[in-house]
């Protein structure tokens, strides 16, 4: 058995909304398994409230939110707004997907740490996220 | 990180950041935990443990989802702990317990949390029995631990649990993997889920005939075998009362004094290897053995003397 490497850091893979395509957060979950974390699945079609419920109850370093339906300016801001309200400003969101250039800016704008688009590699969210997640005693 | 006896005072308050903040201090061992745990165990409130288990696939997460929309039916609040495989290789783990329990996603009655197994193969992790003491402060009752999907012997979930529940399906196989020693063995009450497919209720009375053959020295009755399909909850109601019917029998002086035996056991070890860990022996001794100089008993008895 190989040695510990210190505390794993803790992700929860959502779905916010109503598309179905779970394939790219699927992947996404097992790369960073890979990469040593422990990830929490959350499965489809989540509000941004039963996303921020998950993420306090499982105290997570990192939420990361996939959505290709387009619904994003309505869901992600709502996520990072619950999130601040429940003390949990420490936690890095971050999103993937399907986004417009255009409103890229506008969620970074709104709390959004970092908007993952198509042709990212696993390593570099998985570098990302080591490098902006909280560190813990 | 909050003071931790701060942390335990919202905990006990019901406050749900603070309880998921301190499992997190449990489950990575801070340093200052040792001395919280007098009052994180003089805060438990005597909510019912309840331990879970059975292989990979059997339906563990739906039951428990189910239990759980029964439990709050009757007004209880409950707690769960859901323990998934750490990767051997790189400490990494997915964990999808929570898939299926979405429709208590925003219960504020309902705490769930998921841990990997972070090395352990007894089933559950090495924070479980306190991640457990700590929703018990909370208030929650029941207090589920969901395992890892067992094999046949992954049974240290019954040396800590009440009640132990452990999950089969239809398709186990015949009647001698029901009389084969291990997971079967220390089932309080066993479950075939996935009821509504054919075979069921034959896979539950070969259950029922090859255990009631039990004779000769061990003195443990058989359990109850109950038949569910979580999906629809048929069933559930009905093994939601049999674990809370078996609340008082898991209470007997017998068994209170065998589960703390269990935990003395579990704790003494634990102490044994942090202290020798500390040891400034502890590297040399370590090469000893790998260099094959002394074997581990020896090396062992080194590290902790008796008269030490």
């Amino acid at each position: 058995m190989d040695e510990p490497r210190g505390t794993p850091i803790r992700v929860l893979i959502a779905k916010p909304g109503l598309d179905g395509h779970d394939r790219g957060a699927k992947v996404l979950a097992r790369g960073l398994r890979d990469e040593g974390f422990e990830v929490i699945y959350t499965g489809l079609r989540q509000t941004p409230e039963m996303i921020v419920d998950a993420a306090e109850q499982e105290d997570v370093d990192v939420i990361g939110m996939s959505i290709l339906s387009g619904a994003h300016m309505a869901l992600l801001p709502r996520v990072v707004e619950l999130s601040k309200s429940r003390g949990m400003d420490d936690v890095l969101i971050a999103a993937g997907g399907i986004i417009p250039d255009a409103d890229v800016a506008k969620l970074k704008a709104s709390g959004i740490a970092e908007v993952f688009g198509p042709g990212t590699s696993i390593g570099q969210i998985a570098g990302y996220f080591r490098e902006h997640a909280r560190r813990r005693a | 990180m909050a003071d931790l006896p701060d942390l335990l005072r919202s905990v006990v308050a019901g406050e749900r950041l603070p309880l998921a903040r301190l499992l997190t201090a449990i489950e990575n061992d801070v340093p200052g935990l040792r001395d919280l745990l007098p009052e994180l165990f003089a805060a438990g409130r005597g909510g019912h443990l309840v331990g879970i288990t059975g292989p990979p696939g059997s339906g563990k997460s739906t039951l428990v989802n189910a239990m759980t929309e029964e439990w709050r039916r009757r007004g209880r609040r409950v707690g769960i702990v859901a323990v998934d495989p750490s990767s051997p290789y790189t400490g990494g783990a997915i964990m999808g317990d929570r898939i299926r329990m979405m429709g208590h996603a925003a219960d504020q009655d309902v705490f769930m949390r998921s841990m990997a197994s972070r090395g352990e193969l007894g089933g559950i992790a090495a924070a479980t029995w306190m991640a457990a003491a700590a929703l018990d402060a909370a208030g929650y009752d029941p207090i589920l631990i969901e395992t890892v999907g067992a094999g046949q012997s992954e049974v240290e979930v019954a040396r800590l649990a009440e009640t132990t529940v452990v999950v089969e399906v239809p398709e186990m196989g015949d009647e001698v993997q029901a009389i084969k020693a291990g997971l079967l063995e220390v089932a309080d009450l066993l479950v075939v889920n996935k009821g509504d497919r054919p075979g069921a209720d034959l896979a539950a009375r070969h259950l029922r005939a090859m255990l009631s053959t039990a004779g000769g020295r061990v003195t443990r009755k058989p359990p109850p075998i109950m038949v569910t399909a979580a999906i629809s909850g048929d069933g559930v109601a009905a093994l939601v009362d049999a674990i809370d019917a078996h609340r008082s029998a898991a209470r007997s002086a017998e068994a209170v004094h065998r589960r703390a035996g269990h935990q003395l056991q579990r704790a003494l070890a634990n102490l044994a290897v942090r202290r020798a860990a500390r040891d400034p022996a502890w590297d040399a001794t370590l090469q000893s053995v790998a260099d094959r100089e002394i074997d581990p008993f020896t090396a062992a008895e080194r590290l902790l003397p008796e008269d030490g």
